[in-house]
């Protein structure tokens, strides 16, 4: 009953704002921009050539990837200077700096150094990402209960059950935050990435489009990377989260 | 079953923000007998909660040594609040500590039932009201069938009759399956209740200031009378004073 509310909540300000759009292109009737129907149109094109699935597969491979390994390094770094303050001391200025480095900076660094390829590209995506991950987990990490830990001390619990039992569930919902911002942030950057140095997947995409200046694929693929980032959120994410805070009261 | 004897040359709390330094225990020592119940009694504020925290091995920052009669005895720790894991089931809670067997599984849902937890086994302690976290936290103490058992005021912030019902639950507990205890208090009734010596401290820096072995028969215990005729006795308390 909550789910079908939230849905139809959901489905009432997309369908506002597409109504919004449709009445903007009537009124601009612009091949600059272009109404739903168009964009749709746009879309079932570049599917039927088989050019969207490819490129869209290519563009998320990469946003896993570099998502991954994001969450793996950020949040061992994180968790590493929320534990120890000599850490923190030493790596914190590291850390702000890199949070503070435009993204573009990094990925032409990136790229500069270690050649157009499938890992730079990976790699800079990554490097933007840590600094954030880091930052969440370290709150996180800081906030851990000494008199839990105590507890499983005495009660000898081990290295594996007092990860498990009681250091990760409190981290949990850092870890969603984490998560959450770092979806949004990565696969803005993938596109960028791919834009100026691989040879295919969404961004290599835009670029054309661009070149041609065909605005109706460049929302068409924007709408479909959107569809698909909302369902990962819908399906994945907030699924994990209830079931991670299904003790709270 | 373990004897306990401790003896602290040393232990210091550093000045930490602004508070300056404080000696907590010089050339201190406590035997304690194998299947003894000692309540600590004194001021709060003293250090009897680090003293049990030196004992169970996780302040380690002292001069001065803890030996147990038998190596690496099981410790069951019943803490000031009861320290459950939120995102687990209470059950969890309780079996958490204990190897991971049908045997263990079983004694823990006994323990529980017995304690009036039968129905709160699949619930998030969170759900519970304090009194019912805290027989959590003890059916987890039991569950272990620890050598040595430390408790922290554990049935502060209740109320009188249900503190009164967890005490009866604890002495029937400890005559059924006889272990070491040290029960930390600063309510000499209570202690007079159920602990066969009284040791009473006072201070900075810590040191023993009566020890008293508590005569009174299980039947006595329970008769509000005895325990106030013996704590005016033994502990040159008037009858209805607080402490």
């Amino acid at each position: 009953m909550a789910f079908a509310g939230r849905l139809g909540w959901s489905a009432l300000s997309l369908g506002v704002f597409v109504a919004l759009w449709w009445i903007a292109a009537l009124v601009v009737d612009s091949r600059l921009l272009p109404d739903p129907p168009t964009v749709v149109r746009a879309l079932v094109v570049a599917a039927e050539t088989g050019e969207l699935i490819f490129n869209l597969l290519v563009t998320l491979a990469r946003v896993a990837a570099s998502f991954a390994i994001a969450m793996l390094v950020g949040s061992a770094l994180g968790i590493l200077l929320g534990l120890s303050r000599t850490a923190d001391r030493l790596l914190s200025p590291w850390v702000v700096l890199f949070l503070n480095l435009p993204a573009l900076v990094i990925i032409i660094l990136a790229y500069v150094w270690f050649g157009l390829n499938e890992s730079a590209a990976i790699l800079a995506v990554a490097i933007n990402k840590i600094p954030n991950v880091a930052v969440t987990l370290r709150e996180g990490a800081v906030a851990l209960s000494r008199d839990l830990a105590e507890m499983a001390r005495i009660y000898r619990f081990g290295r594996w059950k007092t990860l498990r039992h009681v250091i990760l569930p409190q981290l949990a919902p850092f870890f969603a935050a984490a998560a959450r911002s770092g979806l949004a942030l990565v696969w803005k950057i993938v596109l960028v990435v791919e834009l100026l140095g691989r040879p295919n997947g969404v961004g290599f995409e835009l670029q054309s489009s661009f070149q041609l200046f065909d605005v109706a694929t460049i929302l068409a693929y924007a709408l479909a990377f959107g569809m698909i980032v909302q369902a990962i959120e819908l399906g994945l994410i907030q699924p994990w989260e209830r079931a991670a805070n299904r003790w709270r009261r | 079953m373990t004897a306990v004897s401790i003896e602290i040359a040393a232990k210091t709390f550093p000045a930490s923000g602004g508070a300056p330094a404080r000696r907590l225990y010089a050339d201190f020592s406590l035997e304690v007998a194998d299947q003894s119940f000692t309540a600590l009694l004194g001021p709060s504020g003293l250090g009897k909660t680090t003293l049990l925290n030196l004992i169970a091995g996780v302040d380690r920052d002292f001069e001065g040594r803890v030996a147990f009669s038998r190596e690496e005895p099981r410790i069951g720790y019943a803490f000031q609040s009861p320290r459950l894991l939120p995102w687990r089931t209470v059950l969890e809670n309780v079996t958490l500590p204990l190897p991971k067997t049908a045997a263990s599984l079983t004694r823990a849902l006994g323990l529980l039932t017995e304690m009036g937890l039968g129905d709160a086994a699949d619930v998030y302690p969170e759900r519970l009201s304090l009194g019912m976290q805290r027989r959590v936290a003890l059916a987890r103490a039991f569950a272990l069938e620890p050598d040595l058992l430390l408790m922290d005021e554990p049935f502060v912030s209740l109320d009188e009759a249900n503190a009164d019902r967890l005490r009866d639950l604890l002495a029937e507990l400890i005559a059924r399956r006889p272990t070491t205890v040290l029960f930390v208090t600063h309510d000499s009734r209570e202690a007079v209740r159920l602990a066969d010596r009284l040791v009473v401290l006072a201070g900075p820096p810590v040191r023993v200031e009566q020890d008293v072995a508590v005569t009174l028969t299980p039947e006595q215990r329970t008769m509000p009378g005895e325990v106030d005729r013996f704590r005016e006795a033994s502990l040159g308390l008037r009858r209805g004073a607080v402490a």
